[in-house]
């Protein structure tokens, strides 16, 4: 039965608590070997979605695949082609690094040799070899995720699953695991990442499915869901708010589409389609108009942005539901 | 790596139990680890027993007389190892909230192991440490002058019946420990765990309390289980004329394998309830 070269494959899951519904339709196709972020506000379903993939939830209604199997049927092998990294670094704090992944290893069901061979093997490619030995309360934050994810790895799975993998660490902690994981996708491995960080799914995802209320709403690569909103901005910052009014015809020539005006940061924002030229024709007619500049530059629009597009909320705003 | 010499013949039915064995045994070892790991727990674990020991034996010792005769602390002692094992399901408890709230719980359901064994493993550890228990405080209880006249093997299926309560007792934490939402719930459960180990025949002979209360601790499991034990160990048991308390040794059977038999069903229910 398992035809479809994708890792993962999720046909109209629903999922209710009572009379909320969590999922409500859900679909999701993710090709093999790539990550595959799915954002989306606190209460969208994000976990849900990931917890029925990794066989911790039952399903409502639809039908899912994992690595070839059904997660219905055949959750045995689903757990066998699967790592499963939830929002908590599930790990065992009194042990050390080492004892944990021996365990888990052992847990796989790995000779003994084969899991302490193992566990060795993560230590080095997490880069936790120095504190191996050392109980896991005394790891850092990122310490702790790295070593979460070495036993998600144990069996080399096909597809990782990680949900909010960041949340709660310091910068330094992000970018540990954020570099962990891309080693892992270029060792093949799939990943479906949830996140509520926009920069994160930025970093780390080819493709982006948003999801607010239990359904897949947009689902591109985010340089093209950024596209969606228009392509490149031009934004000028001026040292003086009376000058807007003669700013904004300025900024109005070059654009696509009519330019907008935040007075209170003196700014001036458009699209513009032939970005290189439309900046050097309002940096020079400013200035020779004589006008102050404080800033001026060109950015693409933010996932933040392309969010409040599409879903006309925030990311931060809780959902009610 | 070779993860194609991983592809065992795990699903295959005839292995199911074997790996239900072994993975239990490898989820048990990881708690005897904390207590290699932590030995100060145990310490503040058994303290608690020891301090009551010292504290009902000498201070309170000297005005309590037993119903019937016989010295005091000889009656105390059974008690206190009852009262060990009684309050035990707050540790199994307290150890089963904190994997779920620290996604072990989960990260165990999402692997292709055997899925009895965090709990199997649990109750192994939990009877393994309740033999430490007892052990510390059979030694305690013998520098203090406790003795056992009931012979080796009287001696041995005392401990045995201890034993078997905190096995019944385990399903209770278990079913407690999935239910509380967070580890400070689960310390809540002192509240209800002292009361349990103290309304019985743990300290005072229940005809020595008024009728009412008396009744309610000749008829808790714990007392039908610290009466069996006195007799076994041939120290003094008060016990009244009272059908309960003559049936002491029969109900100190029956109690575990009733609460075992009520609250396995509801623990594996609870358990499962974690996935809708």
């Amino acid at each position: 039965m398992p035809t479809s070269t994708h890792a993962i494959r999720a046909e109209g899951l629903l999922k209710r608590y009572g009379d909320k519904t969590a999922l409500d339709g859900f679909d999701l196709a993710v090709p093999q070997g790539m990550v595959y972020g799915l954002l989306g506000p606190n209460g969208a379903g994000k976990t849900t979605a990931v917890r029925i993939m990794a066989t911790l939830l039952r399903l409502d209604g639809g039908r899912a695949e994992v690595a070839g199997h059904d997660v219905a049927t055949e959750p045995r092998k689903v757990r066998r082609r699967i790592g499963f990294t939830g929002q908590a670094p599930a790990v065992d704090e009194i042990l050390t690094g080492r004892q944990n992944l021996r365990m888990f290893g052992r847990l796989f069901h790995l000779s003994q040799a084969l899991a302490y061979s193992r566990a060795d093997e993560l230590l080095r490619q997490f880069d936790l070899t120095d504190a191996a030995d050392k109980g896991v309360k005394e790891y850092s934050g990122g310490m702790r995720r790295r070593l979460d994810l070495a036993a998600s790895m144990i069996l080399a799975p096909k597809v990782l699953f990680l949900d909010e993998p960041t949340t709660g660490l310091d910068p330094r902690g992000r970018n540990e695991v954020w570099s962990a994981v891309r080693s892992l996708v270029a060792g093949g491995t799939t990943v479906l990442l949830t996140t509520q960080y926009l920069d994160e799914a930025d970093q780390l995802a080819e493709r982006v499915a948003v999801i607010d209320h239990g359904k897949v709403i947009a689902d591109d690569s985010p340089v093209a869901l950024k596209q969606r909103i228009g392509g490149d901005q031009i934004e000028v910052v001026l040292q003086e708010s009376v000058d807007l009014p003669v700013a904004l015809p300025v900024v109005a020539k070059v654009a696509a589409a009519a330019p907008e005006v935040d007075d209170e940061n003196r700014r001036i924002t458009a699209p513009v389609e032939h970005r290189v030229a439309a900046l050097t024709e309002v940096a020079r007619t400013l200035q020779d108009e004589g006008i102050g500049v404080e800033d001026i530059g060109l950015r693409r629009p933010t996932l933040d942005e392309v969010f409040l597009r599409l879903t006309g909320h925030r990311t931060g705003e809780e959902v009610s539901a | 790596m070779s993860t194609s010499a991983i592809e065992l013949d795990v699903d295959a039915p005839e292995r199911r139990l074997h790996w239900a064995l072994v993975d239990g045994w490898t989820v048990a070892r990881r708690t005897l680890t904390h207590l290699v790991r932590q030995p100060t727990n145990i310490a503040w674990q058994l303290g608690f027993p020891i301090v009551s020991v010292l504290l009902f034996g000498y201070v309170f010792g000297s005005a309590m007389s037993v119903p019937g005769g016989g010295d005091y602390r000889e009656y105390l002692m059974p008690g206190m190892f009852g009262m060990t094992m009684a309050m035990g399901f707050m540790n199994t408890a307290y150890a089963v909230v904190i994997d779920s709230t620290k996604g072990l719980t989960d990260r165990f359901r999402s692997m292709p192991m055997a899925p009895s064994a965090p709990v199997t493993g649990r109750g192994l550890a939990d009877i393994v440490s309740a033999t430490l228990d007892l052990v510390v405080l059979a030694l305690t209880a013998l520098v203090v002058g406790w003795r056992s006249d009931g012979g080796v093997l009287a001696t041995l299926a005392a401990f045995g019946l201890l034993l078997l309560l905190r096995f019944a007792l385990i399903w209770i934490g278990i079913l407690l420990g999935l239910m509380a939402p967070n580890e400070e719930a689960a310390g809540g459960l002192f509240a209800v765990a002292f009361p349990f180990a103290m309304i019985s025949s743990v300290f005072v002979a229940p005809s020595q309390m008024p009728d009412w209360l008396g009744a309610i601790a000749a008829w808790n499991p714990v007392s039908s289980t610290v009466t069996a034990a006195r007799e076994l160990f041939g120290n003094p048991v008060a016990t009244s004329d009272t059908w309960i308390e003559q049936n002491a040794m029969l109900m100190a059977v029956v109690w575990p394998l009733v609460i075992t038999a009520v609250f396995v069903p509801l623990a594996v229910r609870r358990f499962q309830r974690l996935s809708r």
